[in-house]
């Protein structure tokens, strides 16, 4: 298991470099050039030349991808071209929300993907069954965006019905739980409905196992052999669509912040990408994909741990 | 001899041409079911309506009405109006050809640089495979919106960026899906028996490999159609994609979250409509999943 770990930790540098050129590219790749956009259309010549110097763009590339990755492993990202300041202090601000998000997220998600599938396995071509997909598909084929928007509609602006105002939640912000509530169902309700997808067929597959028919001949109840016997194998490959799941949740939240107008890391990326301030668009793109990589090590990890048959070398 | 093989050739000629009973027993199958059925009837009508519909739309897609703005649907503007007195449904029915198009085209590019890829990676094998794959890991090591936004930030917003964004997000699914395949077939032996009866490199490929690929491409295309739509609107909504006054359904979106609080219906309609467009190509790739390559999974 710890060669494993070691094994699986150095695998990820190569990934790691890789996504550090790519960021790093971003800057070059940009139709132009980059310290004139970044000092603005009206920027005088001087200007334009202190931009330059500023971003270290006169060194030769292969200095400035050398600069920029030791910047990195110090913690240095680099400065704001609007704010000037620290780009690692900008996200160290803004990085709360987006973390807790997308964590209360993925714990909706996995709690009613998992329950949700397996309520449709266990009543395999039934009703129950058809309308859990059916509302999974739909759940899938949602905009969170949209979705965000209707919530906000109907339960915090709200509408009346016996004259009580459905509008208990608030629109906007993070902080009090009236505020999470409605964003936490936009960005949950996507991974819900894939991981009960998930849940189903691979309960399904394990349900008609050896295994499971022996559990039940020998008069074990059905709900221990569903949950405790059958649920616990179903689980693994659940886990791996949990940690990839969990890119898309990132994304998501960049969304679900706009709409809900949380100050969050997703919300400020989209402000830099509108202002072309590059050096926050870089750190944060940077900082989403290292946090992707390292919850799925995390589930790579989990995933070894909970299928055995799997060599661990 | 020579007799001999223009019988087998007559034989053959005479049998059904194998590639049509194929399809022949697809269809078969894709009949029995019902996603299929109806989530590949509702893809046709969606491409019906995308050009053939705006010629018979009642108003133009940005025919202002300032005085009748932000109207609740009526007899008069069946979907109603948006800030500028636009008639939504006139403007729905024109971008559905944005949405299809975005979804198909980003998906064929994506489909074409990752078969390439794929293919380059599991027949050479060694070298060329670790780099190749490597590279598509730090490809999915980025969240998909967040590369798309990361290009078009590069680009500059426009729909085409978003198009070419998006595709390049879903190069990785297909590289892996067409390299696993190759490797597979590569190692069977008639692969090397036909080698050594002098087929290139290329002949292999097309005429060996590709087909035994087509059936998880097809539906996983399919698929990536539908999620391809949801980034593309999502970037559109963020105001990195189609711009005003474009009819495209995430930026009408955008436009109508101002009057959420007298005005639902204005961000409402658009989402409903990439909902169903949406929920048409998922429906349609469950079915074909089911009809044309039942091991594969989520």
């Amino acid at each position: 298991m710890f060669t494993f770990i070691i094994r699986r930790l150095v695998q990820t540098i190569p990934v790691l470099i890789g996504v550090t050129i790519l960021t790093f590219s971003m800057i070059h790749l940009v139709p132009g050039d980059p310290a004139q956009i970044m000092a603005g259309e009206s920027a005088s010549p001087q200007q334009v030349e202190l931009m330059r110097e500023r971003l270290g763009l006169n060194d030769p590339i292969p200095v400035q991808y050398f600069d920029y990755v030791s910047g990195v492993l110090q913690g240095d990202l680099g400065n704001s071209v609007r704010s000037g300041r620290a780009v690692s202090d900008e996200i160290a601000i803004r990085i709360r929300p987006t973390v807790e998000l997308a964590t209360m997220s993925t714990a909706l998600s996995v709690f009613i993907g998992l329950i949700a599938g397996v309520l449709a396995a266990v009543r395999r071509n039934t009703f129950g069954d058809t309308f859990i997909m059916l509302v999974a598909l739909f759940g899938l084929s949602m905009p969170n965006f949209w979705l965000g928007i209707m919530l906000i509609q109907y339960l915090a602006i709200g509408v009346d019905i016996f004259g009580f105002n459905t509008g208990i939640f608030a629109a906007s912000g993070w902080g009090t739980w009236q505020q999470q509530v409605l964003p936490v169902i936009t960005l949950g309700v996507a991974g819900a409905a894939i991981i009960a997808r998930m849940t189903r067929s691979s309960m399904l597959e394990v349900i008609d196992q050896d295994y499971i028919r022996t559990a039940r001949a020998k008069g074990v109840k059905e709900r221990v052999v569903v949950y405790r016997h059958a649920l616990k194998n179903a689980m693994i490959p659940v886990v791996t669509v949990v940690g990839l799941q969990f890119g898309s949740l990132l994304g998501g939240a960049v969304l679900t912040e706009s709409v809900f107008a949380i100050n969050g890391l997703g919300r400020f990326m989209i402000d830099a990408i509108r202002a072309r301030d590059f050096p926050i668009m870089q750190g944060g793109v940077l900082v989403l994909a290292f946090m992707f990589v390292s919850v799925n090590i995390v589930v790579d990890i989990l995933y070894r741990f909970l299928n055995k048959r799997i060599d661990l070398n | 001899m020579r007799e001999e093989i223009n019988n087998g050739a007559a034989i053959a000629k005479a049998a059904p041409n194998p590639s049509f009973v194929k399809l022949a027993s697809v269809w078969k199958k894709l009949r029995r079911s019902y996603s299929a059925m109806i989530g590949g009837g509702l893809v046709l009508i969606f491409i019906l309506i995308a050009y053939v519909g705006p010629y018979f739309t009642p108003y133009g897609p940005r025919e202002q009405n300032v005085i009748n703005k932000l109207a609740l649907p009526s007899s008069e503007h069946l979907l109603g109006t948006d800030h500028l007195g636009r008639d939504i449904f006139s403007r729905i029915i024109h971008g559905m050809s944005i949405t299809l198009e975005v979804g198909f085209v980003s998906v064929v590019i994506g489909l074409i640089i990752g078969v390439f890829l794929g293919i380059i990676a599991g027949y050479y094998g060694g070298r060329i495979d670790t780099i190749i794959m490597r590279f598509m890991d730090i490809l999915l090591a980025f969240p998909g919106i967040l590369l798309a936004m990361a290009i078009v930030s590069v680009l500059g917003p426009a729909i085409v960026n978003v198009i070419i964004a998006v595709g390049i997000f879903s190069v990785p699914v297909f590289a892996r899906i067409v390299r696993g395949s190759t490797l597979a077939v590569r190692k069977l032996e008639y692969i090397d028996a036909i080698r050594s009866l002098g087929a290139s490199d290329a002949r292999i490929i097309f005429k060996h490999i590709l087909p035994n690929v087509t059936s998880p491409l097809i539906v996983q295309a399919t698929l990536s159609v539908a999620t391809s739509i949801l980034t593309a609107s999502g970037l559109s909504f963020l105001g990195l994609g189609a711009q005003p006054p474009t009819p495209e359904w995430g930026a009408m979106l955008s436009d109508g979250r101002a009057y959420m609080y007298d005005s639902a219906h204005v961000a409402t309609i658009p989402g409903v409509a990439i909902v169903i467009v949406v929920l048409a190509f998922n429906l349609f790739g469950d079915g074909l999943r089911d009809a044309l390559d039942p091991k594969m999974k989520n």
